[in-house]
C-alpha cells in the first residue's frame, strides 16, 4: 500500500478567499473583547491593590474564578447556559466578545497590578512630598511609568485573546477557524486549509507584535 | 529649649513612633525657628530619617504632636488636610533623587506648581528655567533624568522642590548616594540656599560641611535625641559619651 500525499498549493490557494470573510470576525471578537478587557483589567487590578481590604476581596475572588477556568467552559456557559437565566437568547457574536473581555479582564487585572506596584515607593514618596494628591500622584507619576511596563505583557495577552477566539468555532461565529471548517466540509482539503487559517493567525498575530515593539521603543524614551 | 522669641516654624513635642515592637522614635520635642539650619547626626538606623519624614507626614506616628507652621498634624495620620497644606509648604530631598523618570528635567520642575499651585504653563516655566539656572543646569532642561550625573540629578531634585516656594526644606543624606566627586557641587547649592535664609533640617553623614553651615547639630541614638548643641559646642566638646564615639568614630578616616 503506497500513500503518496502531497501539499496541493492550489488549494490552498483557492481557499484564501472563502476564509478572509472570516478574518474581520476574529479581529472583531478579539479586539472588542480585549479594550473591554483593558478597562475591566484596569478596574480590578486597582481594586486589588487597594489600601481597604474588603475592596481587594471582590477582585481576588474575579481573578481566581476567570483566570482559573477554561475560556472554552466560558464561553459555552455564557452562550449555552446564561440564556436558561435570562430566558432569551445570546447571539454568538456577544458570547465571544465577552468571553474574551472576561477572561483577558482578569489576567489584565494582573498586569495591572505588577506594573503599578513595580514602580518604586519613592516615586510616590517625591510626589507627596511636592503637595500632590494621592489621586495627582497616581495619575501624573505611577500611571505613566507603570503603563510603560505594562505593554510587553499586555501585548502577550492580545495574542492569547486571538488565538483563544478560535476555539468560538464551536458557538458558530463565523471567524477563521469556522470559516474553514465550512471549507473543507466540502472540498476534504483539511492539509491545506488548516495550513492557510493557521498564516492568517500567524500575520494577526505578528503584526500585533510589531506594533507593540515600536509603540515601546517610543514609549523607552528617557527611561 | 529656651529661644521662644520668634515663633518656631516646626514644633515637635514628645512624639513617639513604635514600628511593631519597635520603638523608633521616643519623646522627641524639636523646635526649629524660620532660618535656622539644624543638622540631624547619628548612626544608621538611630531614626533620624524617620524623624524627618514625619514633619511632612511621609511617616505617621504614634503619639506627641507635630506643628508646621501652624498646621498640626495628628498622630496615625488623622489629619488629611493639614497634612496637604504642610507638604506644599515643606519641600523634601531624597537620598535616591526620586527625579520622575518619564519626565524631563523641566517638566519635573514645572509639575508641582501647575498641578498643586494651579499656576500656568508659562509661569511654571520661568521659575522652572531661573531655578534650574540657579543649581547650574539650565542647559540640561530637554533631557531627561536618566542622561545626568547623580550630583545632576539631585541638583534638579532641589530645584524641584523649590519650585514650590517651600518655607522649610528637609534633606534626608542628600548625598549618601553619590560619587565621592559629586558630593561637592550638590554641597555647595545647599550652602547657597542656606545662605540665602532657608530655613532647613538636615540628616547627613557630611561632619564638615555641618560644622560649617548648620545652627545647630542635633545627635540621635537609638530613637531619642541625646544631645543638642551649635555645631563648634557639639563636635570639639561633645557632652555625652554616646555623641563622643559615635563622633571618634565617624571623624576618624
Amino acid at each position: 500500500m503506497e500513500v503518496t500525499f502531497q501539499f496541493d498549493w492550489a488549494a490552498a490557494f483557492r481557499s484564501i478567499p472563502h476564509l478572509l470573510p472570516g478574518i474581520p470576525w476574529t479581529l472583531l471578537i478579539s479586539f472588542g473583547g480585549l479594550a473591554i478587557g483593558f478597562f475591566i483589567g484596569i478596574f480590578f487590578g486597582l481594586l486589588r491593590i487597594s489600601p481597604i481590604r474588603w475592596l481587594r476581596w471582590p477582585a481576588i475572588l474575579y481573578i481566581e474564578v476567570f483566570r482559573g477556568t477554561p475560556i472554552l467552559v466560558q464561553v459555552l456557559f455564557i452562550f449555552y447556559g446564561l440564556p436558561q437565566l435570562l430566558g432569551g437568547p445570546i447571539n454568538a457574536l456577544t458570547a465571544g466578545i465577552a468571553a474574551i473581555a472576561i477572561n483577558s479582564g482578569a489576567y489584565i487585572s494582573e498586569v495591572v497590578r505588577g506594573g503599578v506596584q513595580s514602580i518604586e515607593r519613592g516615586q510616590r514618596e517625591a510626589g507627596l512630598s511636592l503637595g500632590l494628591s494621592r489621586s495627582q500622584a497616581f495619575r501624573y507619576i505611577i500611571w505613566p511609568q507603570a503603563f510603560r511596563r505594562m505593554i510587553p505583557p499586555l501585548g502577550n495577552q492580545g495574542i492569547i485573546s486571538i488565538k483563544d477566539t478560535s476555539l468560538f468555532s464551536v458557538i458558530g461565529v463565523g471567524e477563521l477557524v469556522r470559516q474553514g471548517q465550512i471549507y473543507i466540509a466540502t472540498t476534504f482539503t483539511a492539509l491545506e486549509v488548516y495550513f492557510m487559517v493557521a498564516l492568517m493567525y500567524l500575520a494577526i498575530t505578528w503584526s500585533l507584535s510589531i506594533a507593540l515593539r515600536l509603540l515601546e521603543r517610543k514609549g523607552l524614551v528617557g527611561q | 529649649m529656651t529661644e521662644s522669641v520668634s515663633n518656631p516654624i516646626v514644633r515637635m513635642a514628645k512624639v513617639n513612633k513604635h514600628f511593631g515592637s519597635l520603638h523608633v522614635l521616643k519623646d522627641i520635642d524639636l523646635q526649629v525657628k524660620p532660618g535656622e539650619v539644624v543638622v540631624v547626626i547619628g548612626a544608621s538606623g538611630s531614626g533620624k530619617s524617620t524623624l524627618i519624614r514625619c514633619i511632612n507626614g511621609l511617616e505617621e506616628f504614634q503619639e506627641g504632636h507635630i506643628e508646621v507652621d501652624g498646621n498640626e498634624l495628628l498622630p496615625d495620620g488623622r489629619s488629611s488636610k493639614a497634612l496637604q497644606r504642610i507638604r506644599t509648604e515643606v519641600g523634601m530631598v531624597f537620598q535616591q533623587f526620586n527625579l520622575f523618570p518619564h519626565l524631563s528635567v523641566l517638566d519635573n520642575v514645572t509639575l508641582a506648581p501647575m498641578k498643586v499651585r494651579g499656576w500656568n504653563r508659562a509661569d511654571a516655566v520661568k521659575t522652572g528655567e531661573r531655578l534650574l539656572d540657579r543649581v547650574g543646569i539650565s542647559d540640561q532642561a530637554i533631557k531627561y533624568p536618566s542622561q545626568l550625573s547623580g550630583g545632576q540629578q539631585q541638583r534638579v531634585a532641589l530645584a524641584r522642590a523649590l519650585a514650590m516656594e517651600p518655607r522649610l526644606m528637609l534633606f534626608d543624606e542628600p548625598t549618601s548616594a553619590l560619587d565621592p566627586e559629586m558630593i561637592g557641587e550638590v554641597l555647595d547649592a545647599m550652602r547657597e540656599l542656606a545662605r540665602e535664609g532657608m530655613t532647613m533640617i538636615i540628616v547627613t553623614h557630611e561632619m564638615g560641611f555641618a560644622r560649617e553651615v548648620a545652627d545647630r547639630v542635633i545627635f540621635i541614638h537609638q530613637g531619642q535625641i541625646l544631645e543638642e548643641a551649635p555645631p563648634a559646642d557639639l563636635f570639639d566638646n561633645p557632652r555625652h559619651e554616646r555623641t563622643q564615639s559615635f563622633l571618634s568614630r565617624v571623624l576618624k578616616h
